[in-house]
């Protein structure tokens, strides 16, 4: 981790905000659909977090893969999903990613590496260790990202991946987004140690970083990447970031007390127009990719709505593998 | 037709199916130098090599989740659980994880993993060293459990669970391990699901598995002595089990009796008595009865142990039930 900072161009910047745009807007549709009642459920939805997605994803590759959350709608698009796939699934589709079997807990595409968001805090720990144990076992040139909340700090696998990560050398990075919420208590209340000391307790390097700057958070991921990369064994980041929503859609926030306007000042995407309004990207470019954006979006769900309903027996069917 | 053990049956199939398939491999706690507590692993680490054989810390949900994570990434993890009571450890990777993927991804991957893991009682190892959890496992959709009788069938069985593309839980009686039977020289593999009658007789069916089996051809030579013929099918698989092969038996013999080791109540055997009554009542001449273990935790203490396990007598009084 001795590279020095690489400064980001307007166009690689650019890349970054249209992902993010992607992620809020396909969340805000999501939210809207869960009020309708065309999207059943629970939905917990990540506006607020989207840099911390982007930026790691940023630096990944289509070997590499990503264990998700419950919270994971922005790995999984950061990662390429297709939105027409995405949105058929939450809409509880055929065409869904998961063939409207496991819905907004559960999406995955294992073409792209991405092993799944997950209903069970903390297990995609142990399932992205794996992964990364294939990865050196098999001899791939690819990392394994677990994503995981403050919460999950709270779960003892986290000790034992640590350990078995660090141990075994795994091309693992571990990546906390620390959005002060386990689940509706605030953490501090929760969790009595730092993530730092943890990792040092273990042995792991440890980086952290503003997680609301997208490109603060690509360039920390950058260097943790390739130093996981280049088989030096485990690396945790902490990015510290806000979730501007409830737990899930529809939690009335009764324990909350954070204003809308300090949520205001730390949106990841208002932070990461300003740094592209400085690299001289006028306003009505990001309105253009608005759109643009809101016009795929609008696509997908009509794609899906339009499509034929999860089938009982082609789920019936797929309970084990031929 | 050398005599093999049934330990030595296990530790022939992984490393047959090791040197067959470059992506089996092998983990868990103390498998690689020391062998396993049982030994079944004797050898792979030295033959196969550390990043094949892996010796992991005492981290069972972890190692299981780390193996479900390996599977859907390309491995063939063969997990070792040291003993049956420490897969409550492993639950969320084996139910909420592994068992799930190929239903809940919309069968884009299936999870070819296998988890070995002893149980039964007889060695005094107390109620945290000796439980028969094997139904709760075949509760779950998306496993499939096997348990062995006879070497022959845990060769076989070794090689259909790692060929197979879903969670295959491989349960090892251990009292049975150093129990011999001969091996042909290229021991065939054995279909996930598929019963096999170790005792042919006309007058009852006793429906066993695992470590029973034995007990249950105990019982059957004993009845022999006073006229009654008993067929002694040995289930090897519980999740799929051979339905087939059970209502095949009882429309010879009209009577079944159904012995496993685990505790009797919601057992595998209530399963089956309860498919024979929907689908073979007709063919039944008496009502049939289940041997099991009384329903408490696995005691330590020898005659405590003694009159915990289900005996040949057990099985015995059982058949004259269905004769009365």
């Amino acid at each position: 981790m001795s590279q020095a900072e690489r400064p980001i161009s307007a166009d690689e910047l650019l890349h970054l905000y249209r992902q993010l745009l992607l992620i809020r807007l396909a969340e805000e549709r999501l939210s809207a659909l869960f009020a309708d009642g065309a999207v059943p459920g629970f939905i917990h939805l990540s506006i607020g977090q989207e840099a911390v997605p982007v930026g790691v994803i940023s630096n990944l590759g289509p070997a590499d893969t990503v264990a998700s959350t419950h919270r994971g709608h922005g790995h999984a698009l950061a990662k390429g999903l297709s939105l027409d796939g995405f949105f058929a699934e939450l809409l509880g589709m055929d065409a869904g990613l998961c063939r409207g079997r496991g819905g907004s807990m559960h999406v995955a595409d294992f073409s792209l590496g991405m092993l799944g968001a997950n209903g069970i805090v903390a297990a995609g720990m142990s399932i992205a260790l794996g992964s990364a144990l294939a990865h050196k076992v098999l001899g791939r040139d690819a990392v394994a990202v677990v994503f995981f909340g403050d919460g999950a700090l709270a779960e003892g696998l986290l000790h034992e991946c640590l350990n078995m990560a660090k141990l075994m050398g795994l091309p693992m990075l571990f990546v906390c987004e620390n959005n002060g919420w386990s689940e509706f208590s605030p953490t501090d209340s929760q969790i009595a140690f730092s993530l730092e000391s943890l990792a040092a307790g273990h042995g792991v390097r440890y980086q952290h970083v503003d997680g609301n700057n997208v490109v603060a958070v690509a360039e920390s991921a950058r260097l943790a990447v390739d130093d996981v990369r280049r088989g030096r064994g485990p690396i945790v980041l902490e990015c510290k970031t806000i979730r501007v929503r409830g737990h899930f859609e529809g939690d009335p926030q009764k324990y909350r007390t954070t204003s809308d306007s300090e949520l205001e000042a730390h949106d990841p995407l208002r932070i990461a127009a300003e740094q592209l309004r400085a690299l001289g990207i006028e306003d009505e470019q990001l309105s253009v990719s608005r759109a643009e954006i809101q016009t795929r979006i609008d696509a997908a769900v009509r794609k899906a709505r339009e499509g034929e309903p999860a089938d009982f027996a082609t789920a019936l069917n797929d309970v084990y593998a031929a | 037709m050398p005599a093999t053990s049934f330990g030595k049956a296990i530790n022939r199939a992984l490393a047959d199916a090791m040197e067959a398939d470059s992506t089996v491999v092998a983990m868990g706690e103390d498998i690689g130098s020391a062998g396993g507590p049982f030994g079944v692993t004797r050898g792979l680490q030295e033959r196969f090599g550390r990043t094949r054989v892996i010796d992991t810390p005492i981290s069972e949900a972890a190692i299981a989740g780390a193996a479900t994570g390996a599977a859907l990434s390309g491995l063939k993890p063969v997990v070792e659980i040291m003993f049956m009571d420490f897969t409550t450890l492993v639950m969320d990777a084996v139910v909420n994880q592994a068992a799930k993927a190929h239903f809940m991804f919309g069968g884009q991957r299936s999870v070819p993993m296998v988890l070995r893991t002893p149980h039964g009682g007889g060695l005094n190892a107390g109620p945290q060293h000796s439980q028969c959890l094997e139904a709760w496992f075949a509760h779950v959709p998306g496993l499939k459990v096997v348990c062995p009788a006879d070497a022959p069938s845990a060769y076989g069985l070794m090689r259909s669970a790692i060929a197979d593309p879903n969670p295959v839980l491989f349960v090892e009686n251990k009292k049975l391990y150093a129990a011999k039977a001969d091996m042909p020289e290229a021991p065939g593999t054995v279909p996930i699901g598929e019963a096999r009658i170790a005792r042919r007789g006309r007058d009852v069916t006793v429906v066993a598995y695992g470590g029973v089996v034995a007990t249950a051809l105990a019982a059957a030579d004993t009845m022999a002595t006073t006229g009654v013929e008993v067929e002694v099918v040995d289930l090897r698989s519980l999740q799929p089990w051979d339905t087939d092969a059970v209502l095949a038996s009882l429309q010879r013999t009209h009577r079944v009796v159904i012995a496993h080791e685990a505790v009797k109540a919601f057992g595998v055997g209530a399963e089956i008595a309860a498919t024979i009554a929907e689908l073979g009542f007709d063919d039944l001449d008496a009502p049939i009865v289940r041997v099991g273990a009384a329903f408490m935790p696995v005691p330590y203490a020898t005659p405590l142990e003694a009159s915990y396990l289900p005996a040949a007598g057990d099985i015995e009084a059982a058949i004259q039930r269905t004769l009365e």
